[in-house]
């Protein structure tokens, strides 16, 4: 499959936005049919290079940029997209009301004989995309009808009517299924195969590992290397994308002479999870994974009184309890961090003040109405106390970074004095380098007593964080680990089996 | 046949609610199960409709226009004193006097939201003071009586008279409305450029990064709101033969409910001309059937006010959201865009 | 300059900066154009016509900053000025008690209340858009009041009511004092309590609320209910300023409601806004008005003006933020 001669070739790729050198001379190589990955943490320089490759931005002079040993120097979108090199974003960019057959053969809606639309072709261009895709789909279906995976493969036929020789896809697995996220794998290979050359941007690095043939790892706007995916390991990876070396410890402990905070009994609910039991005591940390689907989150919600469960019982403190509203879960103690923080988790263009105090208002109250400086005061202790680091408590909170804005949605939880956090999927938008600085806080919460679920798809989080790990697939508790007794290899080995 | 309903829901649901209160309607009096008033109806409507079609592909690209009907009544104004100037017009120089003025105000608008990136709500609510403001402040509120012949004459296509002795008429305004339909209709379906209104409304930064004219598209959907607000005056100019500077005042809420009611959607993409028709059919069927059966005038609008009200709620309204026992919310929403952009 | 613009924005907020702008301008303008508008009779002028438009847009404030609107306001005062008049008539319309007249009160107030719990709940229950739901209320909400009136006046009135609406304490006009009272209140409500928190913050993001443990649905229908309140409170001046109370009084202020509350720097979409750039918005687009009443112009071309003037405003504050959205860059 492989050729001497690269399809894409980039050297010394240069950029700068005011006055951040964003690229230090890059160079970047695919050859023809490869799968590449393209690795590295937020913000360190992978989008901006593909929106160099696509013709978006311009790279300072002295780079040189050849295609199919064709030297470019002067890169347009509409060049790009006449040499088939398509992007399939993160966000799809799909129309939902629009038909799937509309979708694929977008281009035949931009232009058309005499300005009219010629349905048939683009029927027919649908179709044979979707076949080369070995997939058929409905094409008279809105796009809207369609599952989460099956809009990615609508996306990507579309990148094939384009003639795709390069196909760049930005985060393509972020909200699959495993199921889904192995179909996705497949047609990838169906690609490769038919000679598309393929680069996969993707943090989930075990399924970079699993799909790649190469892969070019960049930080801080500079190359790091580029690597046979073959023997590369996760923490490998990681090391390379963060330029540290994490050394992680079991820190599991017992905490059988605690009092049991929680109590799960058979809990269930229709297609969602099923007969789930477990304790939890004060000061422990219980890791829950499984893989996206497994109903992890919806246990969550159900435990903070977002969903009512159709059986079982949660005690808390001894007491039963059932929860009308997240409300009454707040009153009585339990917190729970979105997996979401763009549109659940946080209010975006809020203030960093006002979100931290969303949940605990009754805190800053002074006769009936908001309290100002018990307001400052309560922003103040948790800012410093988590060491957030921000400019003014009034800048909108989507001003900070991932790890920051992170540590004010737990310190706005940690206000109201939880008895138990529920943080599902903490680190996620988080860069590498950030996420050990949030699991510190949360082992120090745990010391004082807090009890925590770590809600995690990926297993060395709960390896490395919790007292023990829950394993759960398809809705049921398959296992409970004690991290001391296994692995971290033999962990992953069971998730992803 | 699935297929069709799913994309066209509400289009359906509308249509056999409309059979079911025509069907009643049949019953409740003799008259209104006929020819002629279903041609009544049609006469009634029509600049309503012409108007809806415009309005409508405003919303599908995702804009709204408070406008308008203001503009109308300028095109009103415009048109009849350029016809007087001209030494007496006739139809010809009326539609393209009309069509003009009304698409530069529509132009106007779309400046203003594309350049001055000003929300369309806001830009259209001023433009409707503005529009309004000088209509009145030059024409101090006086009414035209005076219109030329050509005007005010009823043109009728087609008539016949049926055996319980009333007339049914096929007149201008109807035979223009159709017209307005089959080209908005043909627009928006067939060509390159209703397709890509539809896309932006649907998902404007997608429709961005495909490399569609972003100025085309807002010039494009307030000119053409223009032109058939500038058509929709002078039909009602030529239906009314008078020209009254605030008579159509008000009528944007009126018929921005009966397009939304036809299934449009606030925020663009979404929307069919068969769907605006039978909107505003609704609102005139009930109108009239309530008028056959001797409801006061007074009770009409109240009626019709509180059936758009409880249709928009109950089509808005899933039945699992309003029992937040079952509720199943949407986990998985929000998690496309949740990773962060690397 | 810059230091001179950040001490402003610090003091009085950003949001602050447009109005202020457009009160010196129209200021100056009036001021050296015409010969008496830096006089009493403008403050008067302005300090009568001020409470209706001004109470109708706090009426229209709340839903705005949730992200809503509600385009139900002028009728919903129509009727609740409807329901007072109706207990005033029926306690002997001219010769009605002092009772009668705290009886028209609370009719009027639970008239207002009442449509907008409705209009609130059908928003928080169903979703459906602001627009629609209180389009068509206002559709309904006219339907009746004219199916009530028949189209006619109602009007005979107590004296002692006519204060309300025409009466002065120490120099200042009544419906002038209850209209800053009413903003007085809104601001205590948005900037130190629970439910101005929350409607905030569910203007730019209902889901964030909801998961953070905010009641939504309770908060939307008070925010309609509030809304409802304050139209029934302009319903009461205007029924007094009128002495009769007709179904499309003032139906011309709807639209100039939203226009003075996004002159107001309120934010389009909601979640940001207050108060006082709102007073101040409201105060300049009257002043405005005045003004070319002295000069001899009519209310149409102060019509027509509002509009240019919003648009001004909304295209500056375009300009303005590209202008320091570039600087940022190249810095």
């Amino acid at each position: 499959m492989m050729s001497a001669e690269p399809l894409l070739s980039l050297k010394n790729i240069k950029i700068t936005f005011g006055g951040v050198r964003a690229l230090k001379g890059v160079s970047f190589e695919v050859n023809p049919g490869e799968v590449h990955c393209l690795a590295g943490e937020n913000g360190c320089g992978k989008s901006t290079l593909i929106k160099i490759i696509t013709g978006v931005y311009k790279p300072e002079d002295g780079a040189e940029f050849s295609f199919d040993g064709q030297p470019i120097t002067a890169m347009t979108p509409s060049m790009a997209q006449s040499l088939g090199i398509q992007v399939i974003w993160q966000d799809l960019a799909l129309f939902g009301e629009m038909t799937v057959a509309e979708n694929i053969g977008f281009q035949y809606a931009v232009s058309g004989k005499y300005g009219l639309v010629d349905k048939r072709a683009m029927e027919k261009a649908a179709e044979k995309a979707l076949a080369r895709l070995g997939v058929s789909l409905d094409l008279h279906l809105p796009l809207k009808e369609l599952p989460i995976a099956q809009r990615q493969i609508v996306a990507i036929a579309r990148a094939l009517v384009g003639e795709a020789r390069l196909v760049f896809m930005d985060e393509p697995t972020a909200s699959l299924t495993q199921s889904e996220t192995d179909y996705l794998i497949e047609i990838v290979r169906n690609l490769s195969a038919s000679g598309v050359a393929v680069v996969f941007v993707s943090h989930r690095l075990a399924e970079v590992l699993e799909i790649s043939d190469r892969m070019t790892v960049l930080r801080d706007g500079a190359l790091v290397g580029v690597f046979p995916v073959e023997g590369m390991t996760q923490s490998r990876v990681t090391e390379l994308m963060t330029g540290r070396n994490f050394d992680s410890a079991v820190i599991a402990a017992d905490h059988d002479d605690q009092p049991v905070v929680l109590s799960v009994k058979n809990l269930s609910r229709a297609n969602e999870f099923d007969n789930i039991s477990f304790d939890l005591r004060r000061g422990e940390t219980l890791g829950v994974t499984g893989l996206l689907g497994a109903g992890r989150t919806e246990l969550a919600l159900t435990l903070f009184g977002m969903r009512r469960p159709h059986s079982g019982e949660i005690v808390l403190d001894g007491e039963t309890v059932h929860f009308g509203s997240n409300r009454e879960a707040i009153r009585a103690g339990v917190a729970y961090l979105s997996e979401d923080r763009l549109s659940l988790g946080l209010n975006q263009p809020q203030s960093i003040a006002d979100n931290l105090v969303m949940a605990s208002l009754d805190r800053i109250l002074s006769s009936g109405l908001i309290s100002p400086p018990k307001k400052e005061n309560v922003v103040a202790h948790w800012i410093s106390a988590l060491g957030v680091k921000i400019g003014k408590p009034e800048d909108p909170i989507r001003t900070l970074s991932g790890g920051n804005q992170q540590r004010v949605a737990i310190a706005k939880w940690l206000a109201i004095g939880p008895k138990i956090l529920i943080l599902d999927a903490p680190t996620v938008g988080v860069d590498v380098g950030a996420r050990a600085g949030i699991f510190e806080i949360v082992r120090k919460l745990a010391a004082e007593g807090l009890s925590i679920i770590l809600i995690s798809d990926e297993p060395p989080e709960v390896y490395f964080n919790a007292d023990r790990i829950i394993h759960m697939a398809e809705g049921r508790i398959k296992a409970t680990y004690d991290p001391r007794q296994m692995s971290l290899t033999d962990l992953e080995g069971k998730v992803y089996a | 046949m699935r297929r069709l309903m799913l994309g066209h829901t509400t289009e359906f649901t509308l249509f056999a609610v409309m059979i079911v209160l025509c069907v009643a309607l049949s019953f409740a009096t003799d008259r209104f199960f006929t020819i002629s008033n279903a041609f009544d109806v049609l006469n009634v409507s029509a600049v309503n409709i012409i108007f809806a079609v415009g309005l409508l592909v405003v919303l599908i690209s995702g804009g709204i226009d408070i406008s308008f009907a203001v503009a109308a009544s300028v095109v009103q104004y415009v048109t009849a004193l350029a016809i007087a100037y001209l030494g007496g017009g006739n139809w010809a120089e009326g539609f393209i006097i009309a069509g003009a003025v009304g698409i530069g105000l529509g132009l106007i608008n779309a400046a203003l939201v594309y350049k001055l990136q000003i929300i369309s709500i806001v830009a259209t609510i001023s433009t409707f003071n503005i529009f309004f403001g000088l209509l009145m402040f030059f024409t101090k509120g006086v009414s035209i009586y005076d219109l030329p012949e050509w005007l005010t004459t009823r043109v009728v296509f087609y008539e016949r008279e049926m055996s319980d002795g009333s007339w049914l008429e096929l007149t201008l305004p109807v035979v223009v409305m159709i017209l307005c339909c089959v080209a908005t209709w043909f627009m928006m379906s067939r060509t390159t450029i209703g397709r890509q209104l539809y896309a932006f409304g649907d998902n404007p930064e997608g429709a961005r990064r495909f490399g569609i004219n972003i100025g085309a598209m807002h010039y494009i959907s307030f000119g053409w709101l223009g032109l058939m607000a500038g058509i929709g005056g002078l039909m009602q100019a030529h239906y009314a033969e008078e020209v009254v500077p605030n008579a159509l005042y008000g009528r944007e809420l009126d018929v921005l409910a009966a397009t939304v009611l036809g299934g449009a959607r606030l925020g663009g993409g979404k929307g069919s001309v068969i769907g605006c028709v039978l909107g505003v059919l609704m609102v005139s069927i009930t109108q009239n059937g309530l008028n056959l059966m001797g409801v006061s005038p007074f009770a009409f609008k109240m009626i019709v006010g509180a059936i758009i009200l409880i249709a928009i709620t109950l089509s808005s309204a899933r039945i699992d959201k309003l029992l937040p026992f079952f509720a199943k919310g949407k986990i998985e929403k929000g998690q496309a865009q949740k990773r962060e952009a690397h | 300059m810059s230091s001179l613009i950040q001490k402003f924005n610090k003091t009085f907020g950003a949001d602050m900066a447009g109005p202020v702008i457009a009160f010196v301008v129209v200021m100056v303008i009036f001021g050296l154009g015409a010969d008496n508008f830096l006089s009493l009779g403008t403050f008067g002028s302005v300090a009568f016509q001020l409470p209706e438009l001004g109470l109708l847009t706090l009426a229209m404030l709340l839903p705005l900053l949730t992200g809503g609107i509600n385009l139900s306001v002028t009728f919903t005062a129509n009727l609740s000025g409807l329901a007072a008049a109706s207990v005033l008539q029926a306690f002997g319309g001219v010769d009605a008690s002092g009772g009668a007249f705290v009886i028209a009160v609370a009719a009027a107030v639970a008239t207002g209340a009442a449509a907008g719990l409705m209009t609130g709940a059908a928003i928080a229950y169903t979703r459906a858009h602001p627009i629609l739901v209180t389009l068509s209320m206002m559709i309904f909400l006219r339907g009746l009041g004219e199916f009530l009136t028949r189209g006619g006046d109602v009007s005979g009135f107590p004296s002692y009511m006519e204060p309300i609406g025409h009466g002065s304490i120490f120099g200042l006009p009544i419906p002038l004092l209850i209209f800053i009272a009413c903003v007085g209140v809104w601001q205590v409500l948005l900037t130190r309590s629970k439910l101005g928190f929350g409607l905030l913050m569910i203007g730019s993001n209902v889901e964030a609320g909801q998961y953070s443990g905010l009641n939504t649905r309770r908060i939307i229908m008070l925010v309609y209910t509030l809304s409802g309140v304050m139209c029934a409170i302009a319903g009461i001046i205007m029924l007094a300023r009128f002495n009769s109370v007709r179904i499309g009084h003032g139906e011309s202020y709807l639209l100039i409601t939203v226009l003075a509350a996004f002159l107001g720097g309120i934010n389009p979409f909601g979640g940001f806004g207050r108060v006082l750039p709102v007073f101040v918005a409201l105060v300049v687009l009257q002043l405005l008005s005045s003004g070319l009443n002295l000069m001899g112009a009519n209310q149409h071309l102060a019509t027509a003006l509002w509009g240019v003037l919003m648009i001004v405003v909304m295209a500056a504050r375009t300009i303005v933020s590209s202008y320091f959205a570039s600087r940022r860059k190249k810095i």
